[in-house]
């Protein structure tokens, strides 16, 4: 044993000491206990952390194409969107619909080949992302932007400790030495709520369920205060109880810290109860934006409409008949003609075989991208 | 066991050994079902959900006797299929049919769409010739796809089509009880309507009787006219759907359901919510007392102690629960 390890132990063991008296934050459930959210804090009025003014992020126009053998891919095509501080914003579609992408694009993590962004803006924190040196990159990736991606399991890396792994981002970003790394680690694994982390903190991933690991990878994109968080299909691999308590906690530490959080995610029930405002994409472009009351109670995108009465509810009248989007999301291989949703769409019209319908304002901050008329549009009750 | 009821398990259990060492001896059991007990209603839809490991898909496997070593009673329409000979059991299997989860997985890549969907037609020796084909042509539109579509290979086809093919595989043998272990879990939102869609039509067409597996209450709410939820291999609450969902009475099904958000913030954001800590305990060391009771939020001492049985509410309430602290 060398000298600094022998140091290191020493001061590990005091540690240990210091943290017997963390204090667990109000919000999260103690060890040996479940928790009741009697009132939820969940509503615009209540919702004290955004800074509208304030863009955190700005996507404009963003183009991310795939050159495969099958042809050219419009993963994501003219997307634009934007995030305020502190506000959660959700990216919802179907699969293959470009939401990863757009988001991979943002850290600038596209595999190239295949994947090339072809053009637009994405600004972050007043400056665009795509100009910047890989140096600069590596400034913001995992650092003012981190991510947490959709399996836990193949993120996380098999063969280091979750302390080196977590500790990693610490000492690259923030300097710290391998003492105070530790203490932080330590910190950061009861802040997401795993008990014991002063024993965990030395275990490989495998030795932890899948909530635990989504755990662990939500604290590796905590550990340097990032200005954005964006959450990949946050919990789509964990059981419900355990999606609840992962949610919980990214809601919270976004509202104590003014952490902007971008969610990505299919589940339209997830969007309704953790996001200000929803972006719905369909075939690579936005075809709906709203605040979530307002797209909720007032869909105007037949494919937004046609989603939201797909999904089966728990409070809805049991065996009430599902209504259905007729069809298949297309390959974006082979994108039909003009709007990508009118062999899918009720109200299809000749306009929307030749023409991408322009983003037009139908509302307060409600946007879409559709040529039928408003007053045509059936809409759920 | 009542003349409507099509399936009675009693008392199943499905333990499965862990071995270590060089002589691979036993050193503990997976207890993946223990101890559980339920019927199904003829032309009804049972649905059971849990948690992943809670032992629902291998609850839904023991009744079609696709497992070595599980103990306990299995009756279909009062045939007990756990005493049958191995051809009996065969024959038997042409009225109990399995829908797989993964529709990439439970395909096999090298047979053409005919071929898989005329498989059992040949093995259960039902048609041959001209009739097989018409049969074949019939299952495809029967799911709604083409009887063009015969020659292609499951890569061809997109993730709920080549769930439709293995419904149409199901229900080729024309069975009389069908069990769906995840359906549409692994398919797009928008598709998942068209297949739970297409479950209910048949259902109703064919007068089948559907064990309807899943751990999304929602989906189970749609389809099920009674629910049974498991936890760690048991089952803690079984009833009506509507009653189930209006009146939940085992605390892990009021967390269960106060989880799932509803998709519409006007009625979610003001819902009580209960986040339940930590995760599932193992099935190999379950806790002792209620298995529930190290994540329960109104457990007392008795719930470490004394396991709860199934019970009852009030007799012919048709609301059976397990936890000691329920009235």
């Amino acid at each position: 044993m060398t000298v600094l390890q022998a140091y290191i132990r020493i001061k590990e063991g005091e540690l240990r000491g210091k943290h017997q008296q963390f204090a667990y934050p109000a919000f999260l459930p103690k060890p040996g206990a479940s928790m009741i959210i009697e009132k939820p804090l969940r509503s615009a009025s209540e919702m004290t952390t955004v800074v509208k003014d304030e863009k955190v992020l700005e996507v404009k126009n963003l183009r991310t194409y795939f050159y495969t053998q099958e042809g050219e891919v419009k993963a994501v095509d003219g997307l634009s969107y934007y995030v305020s501080r502190g506000e959660s914003v959700g990216l919802v579609g179907e699969s293959a619909c470009g939401k990863s992408v757009s988001a991979l694009s943002i850290l600038r993590l596209i595999p190239y080949p295949p994947g090339i962004i072809v053009g637009g803006e994405i600004i972050f924190q007043g400056k665009d992302i795509l100009k910047s040196t890989e140096d600069e990159m590596r400034d913001i990736r995992g650092n003012r932007i981190a991510m947490i991606f959709q399996e836990p399991t193949t993120s996380l890396n098999p063969v280091l400790t979750v302390r080196t792994q977590i500790s990693e981002a610490l000492e690259l970003h923030r300097g710290m030495d391998k003492v105070e790394a530790l203490q932080e680690v330590i910190r950061l694994l009861k802040l997401v709520g795993i008990a014991d982390a002063e024993r965990r903190v030395n275990e490989y991933p495998f030795q932890f369920s899948g909530g635990m690991q989504q755990r662990i990878m939500i604290a590796m994109a905590l550990s340097c205060n990032p200005a954005l968080l964006i959450a990949d299909e946050p919990t789509t691999s964990v059981d419900v109880t355990v999606q609840a308590q992962l949610l919980e906690i990214i809601d919270d530490l976004r509202r104590r810290f003014g952490t902007s959080v971008i969610v990505i995610t299919h589940n339209l029930g997830i969007v309704a109860r953790y996001v200000d405002r929803v972006n719905v994409m369909y075939a690579g472009r936005l075809v709906e934006t709203a605040a979530t009351e307002e797209l909720y109670a007032n869909p105007l995108h037949p494919y937004t409409i046609g989603l939201l009465a797909s999904v089966p509810r728990l409070d809805s009248e049991r065996k009430k008949s599902l209504r259905i989007i007729k069809g298949l999301p297309p390959n974006l291989a082979r994108l039909p003609s003009g709007c990508a949703f009118h062999p899918r769409c009720d109200y299809a019209m000749a306009k929307c075989h030749e023409e991408y319908p322009p983003v037009e304002k139908v509302g307060e901050n409600h946007y879409r991208a559709c040529f039928a008329e408003l007053s045509k549009l059936k809409r759920p009750q | 066991m009542k003349d409507n009821h099509l399936v009675d398990v009693e008392k199943l259990y499905m333990y499965f050994p862990v071995t270590a060492g060089v002589l691979q001896r036993k050193v503990a059991d997976v207890k993946a079902v223990d101890g559980v007990s339920f019927y199904v209603i003829k032309g009804e839809t049972l649905g059971l959900v849990g948690e992943s490991g809670c032992g629902k898909t291998t609850t839904g496997r023991c009744i079609l006797q696709l497992y070595e070593g599980s103990k306990g009673k299995v009756l279909f329409e009062g045939i007990d299929l756990t005493n049958l000979k191995k051809e009996q059991m065969r024959r038997m299997r042409r009225n109990m049919q399995l829908i797989f989860q993964d529709p990439f997985a439970s395909l096999d890549p090298r047979m053409t769409a005919g071929e898989i969907i005329g498989e059992p037609l040949k093995v259960h020796g039902l048609a041959r010739g001209k009739e097989y084909k018409d049969q074949v042509a019939e299952l495809f539109r029967m799911v709604e796809l083409e009887p063009y579509m015969a020659d292609r290979y499951p890569h061809e086809f997109s993730g709920g089509q080549r769930q439709r093919i293995g419904i149409a595989r199901a229900l080729a043998v024309r069975p009389k009880f069908v069990v769906c272990d995840e359906p549409v879990s692994a398919l797009d939102v928008s598709i998942q309507a068209q297949i739970i869609i297409l479950l209910e039509k048949l259902r109703d067409e064919l007068g089948l009787t559907y064990l309807f597996i899943a751990h999304d209450l929602s989906v189970v709410r749609n389809i099920s006219d009674r629910v049974a939820v498991m936890y760690l291999g048991k089952i803690v609450e079984i009833t009506q759907a509507d009653e189930l969902y209006a009146n939940p009475l085992h605390p892990y099904t009021v967390a269960l359901l106060s989880a799932v958000p509803i998709p519409d913030p006007k009625v979610d954001r003001g819902r009580k919510r209960i986040i339940l800590r930590g995760d599932v305990p193992s099935p190999i060391n379950p806790p002792p007392g209620c298995r529930f009771n190290p994540r329960c939020y109104q457990a007392t001492d008795i719930c470490k102690e004394k396991e709860p049985e199934l019970r009852e509410l009030t007799p012919g309430s048709e609301h059976w629960v397990s936890c000691h602290l329920v009235q």
